[in-house]
Parts: C-alpha cells; structure tokens; sequence
C-alpha cells in the first residue's frame, strides 16, 4: 500500500529542505500544471518555469512561520501558476483568451507580487554574482551556497591557511555587497 | 580593514556563534555608534539577500535534479504536441509577418474584385426576373400583327425586337415609373404599356446597378397624367407573416398573385432586400410587392434558382433613397411627389386590384 503523505506534512518537510517532499509535490502535481500552460499558448519550457516558480512561492511560503494553507495543496498550486502565467502573458504580449478555470482557484495576487519582488532582488543578486569574477565568485559559493567550511575551501583553492581564505571572502563579499547596492539602486531609480 | 571585521562580526551575529558576553558588547557598540548600527542593518539586509539568495539557488537546483530524475523514472511526461507549434511560430515569425502583409494585399484585391464582379456571381444563384423576349420572338410578332390589326400602330423601333421586358410602376402620376436597373439595361428604347396595351416612350431619369432601382419618366404625347395613385410607397418594412400580393406582366397580360413575408433579409442576408412567398416569374421584376391596406413594400427582383418558391424584393425604403439621390443631382426631379397615403386600405382585394392596375406598366425594351 502506498501512503501519500498529507497536505501538512508535505509543507513540513518542504521548510527543511526535504527532497523527498519537493520529489512528492512534482509528482502529484507537475502533470496538471503542465497541461494548464499547455493549453494556454505555452511551451514544455514555459511550463517547467511556472511549476518551479510556483514551487518556490510554496518553499518561501512553507517557511515562513505564519502561514497556514487553508486549500488543498492542489489548489493553491494551481492558482499561483494560474496567476504566474497570466501576469507572463502579459508581459510577452502574446494575447491569448482568458485562461479558462478548469480548477478551483484561491486569490494569490498578494503572494505573487511578493514573490516578484523577491524573485528581482534575487536576479539583482545573481548579477552582481557573475560581475564579481573569478576567483570571489566561486569562493563565495563555495561558502555560502556549498556551504563548506573556511578550511575545505582554503584547501580547494591553494590558500595556504584558512585565515587567508577567510580574508579573501570577506574582500570578495565586500565587493560582491557595493556590486549589489549598485545594482539595487539602479532598479530603484 | 574595519568594515571587514565589521562584516564578521555581523556574520556571526546573526548566526548566533557570538557568545553571550561578545553579543551584549556588540549591542552596546550599536547603541553607542550610529554608525555601526547604520552599517549592521545594512549588513544583515545584504545577508538576509544573500542567504534567500543561496537558499534559492540550492532550491532551484534540487527543482531540476527532481524533474529530470523524475522525467528519466517517467513519474512525469513531458507531452505537448502544441509545443511544436509554439517553437516554429517563435522561429518563423518574421516570415509569417511578411506572408501576412502579403496575404493581407492579396485578400484586399480579390476582395476588392469579388464585390466588383459580385453582381454577375450573385446572378447564377440568383435569377433575375426580368423577361428575355428572344425566346419568344414568335409570339411577339403576332402580338405585333394583332396591334396593327387592332388599328393601333407600335411605337417600337422598326425591324427590332425587344429585348427584355419587366414590370414598373407609377410613383408620381406626371408619369414617373420605378422598376429594375437590369430590367432596362443596355436599353436603346424603352417602352412602358399599360393593361389596355397602349404604348407609350420613357426615358432613364435614374438607374443604379448596386440597388437595382432605375426611374424611368413618360415622355409621350399621348400620356395622360393621373391625378391621384391610390396606393402608397411604406418606408416602414413588413412584418413577418404579413399578407402581400404582387401584379406585374410575367406575360403579355396583368398577373396576379398573393403570399406573405417570409424573411426580413434577402439572399445572403442582405438587409437591401427581403424574401417573399409570393410567386413569380420572368417578367415580375420591377413590379409592385403590396400589404393588404395597399402599400407598396418592395419591388420584385430576383429568386432563387436552386430553390422553389424563394423570392426576393428590393425594400420600398430603397425608393426613397433613389429619389433622393436623384434629386439632388437633376433638379428637375425635386417636384416629384411620392404618394404617401393608401385609398385603398379598407376595399376588398378585386376592388384593389381594379383601382391598382392601370397604374402598373409593362416594360419592354429595344
């Protein structure tokens, strides 16, 4: 017998970095949202983007400790692609008919917006990542993303001790910080 | 160098690796130093950003592994034969943007032919009703022979024949006649003939193809002018199911014949005209559709050749129009006064008839 884990329980181990619940929620609910974009003037591609986007409007939510998922899993899945892809359509322009309502949906606008927000401090992020150049940028993924310690990476990368591995990071993430200032101010202004 | 030690500091803060004694020392320095405290919030903002940052990224790419994974085992399927469609259009869309201007050109000149050569494709669904006398050029002569036994010379052209005939009527009693455009057509002669058979010459004041209405105006010695048509011309439309009959000369001799308002639309759904169930024949074209109070509603002038008993007028409002086209381009025609009251409303149908026939004219032309 198979057991399909509840709702909560999903959410739960989503807040931990569970593999096996993110491996869980792409089963039950890839195929449908595939076919919603689908269907609606989008490519395999497109699809994949809004599922994962919508996973992570569901990680951010999930962790966030106020938050409480008063629909189905389904349900509110299906809403934010819905919303995600509605607001992508607008913006390519491609003009399609009104996505039709083949499932229930809740309102998301507001997490939606929240997550654009989010979603453009993280692309300001990734750019001022790939103007910082070797060697910051990989020492500071190595750190931050890989999460290894300051001795494995002075090891890595010939440092000859950790202080001076340390040291290095910290001139790195200084300039990393001004690129991403910089970059924040000009989305601002 | 500060900043740098700064920024640990912050680093560990936040991660809580300060110890107790360290963390209240860090906090009196906030306090006491705006701007290390300027610079703490700003710190902790960029490390909250780069740890959503690396949380993301570890997220997303747990996102891909899980999708191919699940791909590669076939717990999700990738299927969408539209997708196909989408990358071609992505990939020709600049061509099919010039195919479409091309097309776009393409469709306005045959368009534009099309309704340019509409009427004569409309008329091999369409017959028009008028009467082609070549068939029987035989009879016509005798008719001829019978006249001038009868003492009464033609006024048709000598040697000639003629060539189409149809109905008309009277709209003004100084002999103004509306009928068909393809009834006189190409016509070098025209003449108008009442129900006793006297003939007398008219003229084309007015003629349009599009419409299908012309104007014709006695120009003859021997005309009479009535003093006053007891019929009227509605610019109202009829009902549906309204009773109509019709007169006009499908022979040599005034035929009657009655029906009703079938559809408020002609063929092909235009609103110029509507369908009648009202029988008729080659010859018909031109002539009067009435109600039963004795009001003009229509002109006959085609019928379905594919169909039985499916006949089309021109709406009566149509006259209207012509004339006031006409007369704004010939002044002459200001003084033509179309009768816009029935005598006849309450008479029983022969009554009508015998009041309404001299007023409807055979047409035939040379």
């Amino acid at each position: 017998m198979k057991i399909i884990p509840s709702d909560k329980e999903l959410l739960e181990g989503l807040a931990k970095d569970n593999r096996q619940a993110v491996e869980t929620i792409y089963k039950l609910h890839y195929q449908m949202i595939q076919s919603l974009i689908i269907n609606n003037n989008g490519s395999i591609d497109e699809a994949r983007d809004i599922f994962q986007e919508a996973m992570i409007v569901l990680y951010e939510k999930s962790r966030s400790p106020q938050f409480e998922l008063n629909c189905q899993l389904k349900t509110y899945i299906y809403s934010v692609s819905r919303r995600l892809w509605l607001k992508r359509l607008q913006q390519m322009q491609r003009f399609g008919p009104e996505i039709g309502k083949i499932e229930e949906t809740v309102p998301v606008e507001e997490e939606v917006e929240n997550h654009e927000t989010k979603n453009q401090e993280f692309v300001m992020m990734e750019k001022a990542m790939q103007s910082l150049g070797e060697p910051c940028k990989s020492l500071l993924e190595a750190y931050y993303l890989q999460k290894k310690n300051m001795v494995e990476i002075a090891g890595n990368f010939g440092y000859t001790n950790a202080d001076n591995a340390k040291n290095q990071k910290y001139k790195c993430l200084m300039r990393l910080k001004k690129l991403f200032f910089a970059e924040y101010k000009n989305n601002q202004g | 160098m500060e900043e740098m030690q700064l920024l640990e500091a912050v680093e560990r803060y936040l991660r809580g690796e300060m110890s107790a004694e360290e963390k209240a020392y860090f906090d009196q320095l906030r306090r006491s130093n705006p701007e290390v405290d300027q610079l703490f919030v700003e710190q902790s903002i960029f490390f909250q950003q780069l740890n959503q940052f690396s949380d993301w990224k570890n997220y997303k790419s747990t996102l891909n592994e899980v999708h191919q994974q699940l791909l590669a085992e076939g717990a999700i399927k990738e299927s969408a034969p539209k997708a196909k469609v989408i990358d071609l259009w992505r990939k020709y869309k600049r061509v099919v943007a010039v195919a479409a201007v091309i097309a776009g050109i393409t469709t306005f000149i045959v368009a534009g032919s099309v309704s340019y050569y509409s009427n004569k494709a409309n008329r091999l669904q369409v017959e028009m009703l008028r009467r082609e006398f070549k068939r029987d050029i035989n009879a016509t002569k005798n008719d001829l022979l019978n006249k001038v036994n009868d003492g009464k010379a033609t006024k048709a052209p000598q040697n000639k024949a003629p060539k189409n005939g149809g109905t008309g009527f009277i709209i003004d009693g100084k002999g103004i006649i509306v009928t068909n455009a393809h009834v006189i057509s190409n016509a070098n002669t025209i003449l108008v003939l009442n129900n006793k058979g006297d003939e007398f010459r008219a003229n084309v004041i007015f003629e349009d193809q599009k419409s299908d209405i012309a104007i014709l105006k006695i120009k003859d010695n021997d005309f009479k002018a009535f003093n006053a048509i007891p019929y009227s011309i509605k610019k109202a439309g009829a009902e549906l199911g309204e009773q109509l009959f019709t007169i006009g000369y499908p022979r040599n001799e005034i035929v009657y014949n009655e029906g009703y308002m079938s559809a408020k639309t002609g063929f092909n759904g235009d609103t110029m005209s509507c369908q009648i169930g009202v029988p008729a024949n080659p010859g018909n074209s031109g002539g009067p559709v009435f109600n039963k109070s004795g009001e003009i509603i229509g002109i006959i002038n085609t019928r379905l050749t594919e169909a039985e008993g499916v006949v089309f007028a021109i709406t009566s409002k149509n006259i209207y129009r012509a004339l006031e086209t006409l007369k704004e381009k010939d002044t002459a025609a200001k003084n033509i006064k179309v009768p816009v009251s029935s005598s006849i409303k309450k008479m029983d149908r022969m009554q009508q008839i015998k009041k309404l026939e001299d007023y409807v004219f055979m047409i035939k032309t040379y």
